[in-house]
């Protein structure tokens, strides 16, 4: 699993790539809560899941829990690119729309 | 033609890319189409977490996979010897996690009942069985 990300017009744009599952969410999230914390210069986070080949309901749980954590700094996430597995489980659980779908 | 596979490995997380992936190498030859392989590997998935996260709170454990294929029917029966579920109705309920403090979403059998055709929970003498049921639109051509 790996995580990539840049600052663009004040915008954080992080992208994951390979699997997200079990064994994997402990160092997604521990990833992308030091590197929410250390980026500077960004508003609004945009999550780019279209490197990720595997997601299940875990993946819900990493993003709402990184959500909660931005909300303290007003700061909103939106999802591209997920795959059609990812969307269904989004579109199920209700993620876009605390989360929303930015294409 | 009929066929079955069964495995047993230890529930824990590093796991959880080989059983997925297993169960899609077996079910190959059925000339599966690309959707349906991945609802079943994501079904598939979201039971074996489910058996690692809960079935085995104070002491190790293991996963029995069985599969089994007739023609184009799929039937996956992933089991435990764990602690069982208190209350399978309750389990059931999207968003229901006995964990909300561990960032769990609760949709695990809602994604299972979603990307199979039916689904069955079961508590048996000890632990668990999750048996889930796919009829594949494509049959291999011999």
């Amino acid at each position: 699993m790996q995580i990539k990300s840049r600052v663009v017009n004040r915008t954080l744009y992080i992208l994951l790539s390979g699997e997200l599952d079990e064994y994997t969410a402990p160092t997604v999230r521990k990833n992308l809560d030091t590197l929410m914390q250390t980026q500077k210069g960004f508003i609004q986070i945009v999550m780019d899941l279209s490197e990720l080949t595997f997601m299940d309901s875990t993946g819900v749980g990493v993003l709402i829990g990184r959500y909660k954590k931005m909300r303290e700094s007003n700061k909103p996430i939106f999802i591209t690119n997920p795959s059609r597995n990812a969307e269904r489980i989004f579109k199920m659980s209700g993620l876009y729309e605390i989360m929303p779908k930015i294409v | 033609m009929k066929n079955v596979m069964e495995i047993k490995f230890k529930a824990i997380a590093e796991n959880e890319p080989f059983a997925r992936n297993v169960v899609a190498s077996f079910i190959l030859p059925l000339n599966p189409s690309i959707n349906e392989l991945e609802d079943i590997k994501t079904a598939v998935n979201e039971a074996v977490t489910n058996v690692i996260v809960h079935a085995y709170p104070d002491k190790s454990g293991y996963i029995n996979m069985k599969i089994t294929t007739i023609d184009n029917k799929v039937e996956i029966n992933i089991s435990d010897n764990g602690v069982g579920i208190q209350d399978i109705e309750r389990a059931l309920t999207p968003f229901y996690t006995s964990k909300p403090d561990e960032e769990r979403s609760g949709m695990g059998f809602t994604v299972m009942e979603s990307f199979m055709d039916r689904l069955e929970v079961k508590n048996n003498k000890d632990g668990v069985s999750v048996i889930m049921f796919k009829e594949l639109e494509q049959v291999a051509e011999m």
